[in-house]
């Protein structure tokens, strides 16, 4: 079965992955997976406000992820909704067993997930952006954290829904992964799959999640190794 | 565990020997690791890459044991010394450590005491006790003595966990009366104080500036160079990981200020420190 852009059932949209893109923040990250494109931008560990959410023991990772008005074909309304409320979350829990927040008690981390375009698969993009963003400011970490979503269209496997596919799928199961660590740190599952199928998917999301993780550690690369070798 | 210390060393000779094999990329030259080691000397690793897969190495700085293996926790270069591998960071956050000279803005007052922005992940807190003088609180205003937005520079007295206190109670600290302010990378800091604080010295000589750094990575300076001191900080900031940095800043000063004063403004009387940053400042 051929996929509506062409691809291959194990392939992801062309990726970009770049690290050190907004120049007042600690760390930053733009990632974009075909038309959806995320910017992560880290600021801290440094003091939390307001202080009664502080944490007397590790540092508070805040996460905030937003849909820009213009990412989408209509344009959205600006501000906090239920699903970003919702993808906010997801995201904290994704990054959070990556990072040593025990290190800064009271401080605060914070995460800002600007998605500038929307084409399916926003969270995901947002995961792998906020990981090499956080890598990029010297968060210390156990490693890096990447994410990509697989479904089962017809008889097949497929890593990556977009467009269509989204609506065909019997179901959308977005993970993120920690390929040294070999965890799963976030699991979803939007349908109805058999058990079967599921371990199908998540075995061919988790391929697709070491790919990734060559594409981010590309983008530190990028980065930082000019600015030390000559 | 004796072999291992010893093919280390033959390791480092054979390094000595050819100063030109400055080290790339792991991947790129033939250079094979010590025994244990999975990474060069000064390669670049990123979090979670493996540095060591035996028990016979320690976990420095940035890295930690996980089963037999030693992982980097940050961005950086890999450093090894002795049995201790660790990770060089490329940025980071300034944390708080007793002993050091920071630069810090004071942002409220208290009943007994002020609070102070370090820029460090929490705030500090400048008690009475920090002060030299004998304050009486019920016949004179704090604000007499450090008012809000004062910038002071200033010793962390105490630092643990998530407290940090400030004192002024040492011959360096002092509050700013006028200057400049620039922030700089916490991470880069050595860079900029040199090797037994040549660097540093090297910019001030050579401008004419009083400089101050502290090691929470904000710079105070106040000069009639002030602007060429600041674009050869800014050279340390950028180019700090290279190579031949104290030539290339050196270059820099000589030719933007052929005028600038040609004589070094006796760096001998200043006796830095590694760790602590600047130097005494001299009276104005």
């Amino acid at each position: 079965m051929k996929r509506e852009d062409g691809r291959k059932p194990d392939e992801i949209r062309p990726i970009t992955m770049k690290a050190g893109v907004v120049p007042n923040a600690n760390g930053s990250a733009l990632v974009s997976f075909g038309n959806t494109t995320a910017i992560a931008a880290v600021y801290g560990p440094k003091i939390l406000h307001p202080r009664r959410i502080q944490l007397p023991d590790k540092a508070f990772l805040k996460t905030v992820y937003n849909m820009v008005p213009f990412s989408t074909k209509e344009r959205c309304r600006p501000g906090p909704s239920r699903r970003s409320k919702e993808i906010c979350l997801v995201t904290r829990q994704a990054l959070e067993p990556a990072v040593f927040a025990e290190e800064f008690p009271k401080a605060g981390i914070e995460v800002y997930i600007d998605v500038i375009e929307a084409n399916a698969g926003t969270r995901t993009v947002g995961i792998n952006a906020a990981s090499i963003a956080l890598a990029d400011a010297g968060v210390p970490m156990k490693g890096l954290v990447t994410s990509v979503a697989a479904g089962k269209i017809g008889n097949e496997y497929m890593l990556d829904l977009a467009g269509k596919e989204e609506e065909e799928t019997a179901c959308d199961l977005p993970i993120a992964y920690m390929p040294e660590q070999d965890k799963i740190t976030l699991l979803q599952m939007d349908g109805d799959l058999t058990a079967q199928d599921a371990k199908k998917v998540m075995e061919l999301a988790v391929k697709g999640c070491k790919l990734l993780y060559k594409k981010q550690r590309e983008a530190l690369e990028n980065r930082w190794i000019p600015k030390v070798k000559k | 565990m004796v072999e291992v210390k010893t093919e280390e060393k033959e390791a480092k000779k054979e390094e000595g020997k050819e100063p030109a094999a400055v080290p790339e990329k792991g991947e790129d030259t033939g250079q094979q690791p010590a025994a244990g080691l999975l990474k060069n000397d000064r390669d670049f690793v990123i979090p979670g890459d493996k540095l060591v897969e035996t028990i016979d190495y320690l976990p420095g700085k940035n890295c930690f044991r996980e089963g037999d293996s030693i992982i980097a926790k940050k961005i950086g270069l890999v450093s090894v010394n002795g049995r201790v591998v660790s990770v060089i960071p490329l940025n980071e956050v300034y944390v708080a450590k007793a002993g050091d000279m920071v630069i810090g803005e004071i942002t409220e007052i208290q009943s007994n005491g002020w609070v102070v922005n370090i820029d460090a992940t929490v705030e500090a807190y400048m008690p009475l006790s920090g002060v030299r003088e004998f304050i009486d609180t019920n016949k004179t205003e704090l604000s007499r003595y450090y008012a809000t937005g004062d910038v002071i520079y200033a010793k962390i007295s105490m630092a643990n966990h998530s407290t940090v206190h400030v004192s002024m109670d040492d011959s360096r600290a002092r509050k700013f009366r006028s200057g400049r302010i620039i922030k700089f990378n916490p991470a880069k800091v050595p860079r900029l104080i040199g090797k037994q604080g040549s660097m540093i010295s090297l910019i001030k000589g050579k401008t004419g500036c009083r400089i101050s750094v502290g090691q929470n990575g904000v710079v105070w300076l106040e000069g009639e160079n002030e602007d060429l001191a600041i674009s050869a900080i800014n050279l340390v900031k950028d180019e700090s990981y290279i190579e031949g940095l104290t030539d290339r800043v050196s270059e820099l000063l000589d030719k933007a200020a052929p005028a600038a004063k040609a004589e070094p403004s006796k760096p001998a009387e200043s006796k830095p420190d590694k760790n602590k940053p600047a130097e005494k400042e001299e009276k104005v």
